[in-house]
């Protein structure tokens, strides 16, 4: 220590002795292009960083190793080296029908898992013939209306033997459940199926905005979910704690990490709360992060969230599981650095984006296509963009060890400085009584009006530089084609099923099911005997429709309806 | 000029699309350029958004659509509009909205439509150039 601390010294004084006699007459001819340089989330970024930096750092402690507490340097122990992350793209438009030819084309190409996305009236819970519906039919994902969609859905799929993401928040319990019933026809017990339900309903009121029901049974909605998959499906993730939502809706890196850990903190409480041991559910929650265009602060936010989440779990929840230490995640390149002008130029900024997740750690990674920011991609952009991905893998040798950054004084102090301001952000959300709290309050949702704000202003007095938008502008451009989608003609082949769906099932089989499930969801017991996803799948099973379900729950519950926040 | 009112501008995002981010965005800089701006928050049918502009007797509407139904939702606003004898309020719109549905749009009677990576000073600049306080 003594030693160490004889060497720093020694540094600083290089240091200052650089500045005077090297550094300084530099500037004086040529002085640096701006007066401070800053992340895009607007944190400062010194000159150079050294071993100064780093005074107190102790490699055990803040580092470790692969596979170890505090997981800076990644969650596995041999990382990349062993298996390459899931390429895992989000696919899905129009009917059940044209989404399955979709999947069975990829599955086809070698990708093992598959991730739906669903339309509009589907996260939201209602049917394609709801007047809310139109003009959203299997636009911007696929239309699931009941247990016959989903069953067209993955017709010919071996579910067994994929792995299937569900984005999908209000409705998660009752999407999953038809995903469940599915895999029942297919004589796949339940122990062998795996997949994760996104299923963060905080994002939702925070950032994304697809929540239908008040907080609180939205959040029952989420711990029964976890109370039902711990007993029933080990191999499912019940929730994908998402941040990228967050910072899709303008927040900075700091604020995207610390909401989502927060908001994490918020469903182990909950679930501690149903009467669950943490280590009963906690290696199944995953998470899922945006990846931007700050390479450094990027790597560094990926570092900081596995040494946050490791600390909190064993220290502040008890988990005495190593599984339930881990923070595993799933990114996506950031769709809002993307830009409709010079939309070609998106496929460089997606691949350096990916690398960035690649050096983060990342488990799993969707990387977007150049034409989204004007449509649903085409297959070649799509293409593309899993291409991007397959480089960074076979061509590059960035996998060829474990967290190359590791030990970057620049790095490790970056990581440092964003696990702090994460920490004073969790600190600040305590003292608000907590997520649920702080969300009802509006406090994150404010933070991100005010960051995106701030964000777009400094693009507009030409601060921030966005290629081909503020700078390097093209005088004319060659439109590229894109994917159409008629919502027209998918609405009305969904609302004929539903209608022949109605005629043909047991309505009074339907009527018995929803009323047990309205019994339940008015019911005092939400841990014992009112538990909702057992009787959603029996109302499911039964072939309700997406629609009635949530009807059921909208008339039970009401609906939120969010002060407006400017 | 100083007895003139300001103009009023009502920032709608109609439809289930959630991104709010940019109508939050316009409504701010509107509100920063010395518009009066009323925001209608989230999930606002077309007879919702139209109800609002009369009731507040708005200059002009801003739409906002990021998830492809800009096509039903932003002529079935000005249809509703014109039923109602208000079509003297000027509507325009942004979002992720392709070149090529622009024609199609202004033939539906919207007036202006902004693409995304628009600065707001284009669209500020826009609104102080082409809207009129209604009669």
């Amino acid at each position: 220590m003594t030693d160490d601390r004889k060497e720093i010294g020694k540094i600083k004084e290089a240091a200052k002795a650089w500045e005077a006699e090297v550094l300084d007459p530099a500037l004086e001819r040529s002085p640096e292009r701006a007066r401070e340089f800053r992340t895009v989330s607007g944190h400062p970024i010194r000159r150079l960083y050294t071993p100064a930096d780093l005074a107190d750092f102790d490699y055990t402690r803040d580092l470790g190793f692969p596979g170890l507490s505090p997981f800076t340097r990644g969650v596995y122990p041999s990382m990349y080296r062993g298996r390459l992350w899931t390429m895992r793209m989000f696919a899905g438009h129009g009917t059940p029908e044209e989404t399955n030819q979709r999947f069975r084309y990829l599955l086809a190409q070698g990708q093992t898992g598959l991730s739906v996305a669903f339309d509009l009236p589907t996260l939201m819970g209602y049917d394609s013939d709801h007047p809310m519906s139109r003009g959203e039919v299997g636009k911007c994902g696929v239309a699931v209306d009941s247990l016959a969609d989903m069953e067209i859905l993955f017709d010919g799929i071996p579910l067994q033997d994929v792995t299937t993401s569900m984005t999908i928040n209000s409705p998660a319990a009752v999407l999953w459940a038809m995903y469940l019933a599915v895999c029942e026809k297919q004589g796949v017990p339940y122990d062998r199926i795996g997949g994760t339900l996104q299923n963060d309903i905080l994002k939702e009121f925070i950032a994304q905005k697809e929540y239908v029901f008040p907080l609180e049974p939205s959040m029952r909605l989420v711990v029964d979910t976890i109370l039902f998959g711990a007993r029933h499906l080990p191999r499912w993730h019940p929730v994908s704690i998402s941040g990228y939502h967050i910072r899709e809706a303008g927040s900075t890196a700091i604020q995207e990490l610390a909401f989502t850990v927060a908001d994490g903190m918020a469903y182990v409480e909950a679930t501690m709360k149903a009467g669950l041991n943490v280590d009963a559910f906690a290696p199944r929650l995953s998470f899922f992060f945006n990846v931007h265009n700050d390479f450094f602060e990027e790597i560094a936010k990926f570092r900081a969230a596995r040494r946050v989440w490791a600390k909190l779990m064993r220290e502040r929840y008890g988990a005495r599981d190593p599984r339930s230490w881990l923070l595993r995640t799933h990114a996506q390149t950031a769709g809002c650095a993307l830009t409709a002008q010079q939309p070609y130029n998106n496929v460089v900024r997606v691949s350096i984006q990916a690398l960035a997740a690649i050096l983060g750690g990342v488990q799993s990674l969707h990387t977007n296509a150049l034409d989204e920011t004007l449509a649903l991609p085409t297959q070649d952009a799509a293409t593309i963009a899993l291409r991007t991905q397959q480089i960074i893998a076979h061509e590059t040798g960035v996998t060829h060890t474990i967290d190359p950054v590791g030990g970057s004084y620049f790095v490790e102090s970056l990581t440092r400085e964003v696990e702090e301001e994460v920490w004073n952000y969790l600190h600040k959300i305590d003292d608000l009584g907590g997520m649920v709290r702080a969300v009802e309050q509006g406090f994150p949702q404010k933070e991100i009006v005010d960051a995106s704000y701030r964000y777009q202003q400094t693009v507009e007095a030409g601060e921030e530089v966005v290629v081909g938008v503020n700078r390097f502008v093209a005088e004319a451009e060659e439109p590229v084609s894109l994917l159409r989608i008629d919502p027209e003609q998918i609405a009305k082949q969904q609302v004929e099923r539903i209608h022949r769906l109605k005629g043909g099932r047991d309505n009074g089989g339907v009527q018995k099911a929803l009323d047990g499930l309205r019994r339940a969801a008015e019911g005092e017991d939400p841990w014992g005997q009112d538990l909702l996803m057992p009787r959603i799948l029996e109302a499911v099973r039964a072939y309700a429709t997406l629609g009635e379900i949530m009807g059921v729950f909208r008339e039970a519950w009401g609906e939120y309806v969010e002060p407006a926040i400017l | 000029m100083s007895e003139e009112r300001k103009i009023r501008v009502l920032v709608a995002k109609p439809g289930l699309d959630g991104h709010d981010r940019g109508a939050k965005v316009i409504a701010r800089a509107f509100r920063d350029a010395g518009f009066e701006v009323i925001y209608t928050g989230l999930r606002q049918t077309p007879e919702m958004i139209v109800s609002a502009a009369i009731q507040e007797d708005v200059d002009a509407i801003g739409l906002s659509c990021l998830s492809g139904a800009h096509m039903y939702l932003f002529p079935r606003i000005v249809e509703l509009l014109r039923e109602r004898g208000a079509d003297d309020v000027v509507v325009f719109g942004g979002g992720t909205i392709p070149d090529e549905d622009i024609a199609t749009l202004k033939e539906a009677g919207i007036a202006e439509i902004f693409t995304p990576g628009t600065s707001t000073s284009v669209a500020i600049d826009y609104v102080r150039t082409h809207i009129r306080q209604r009669a």
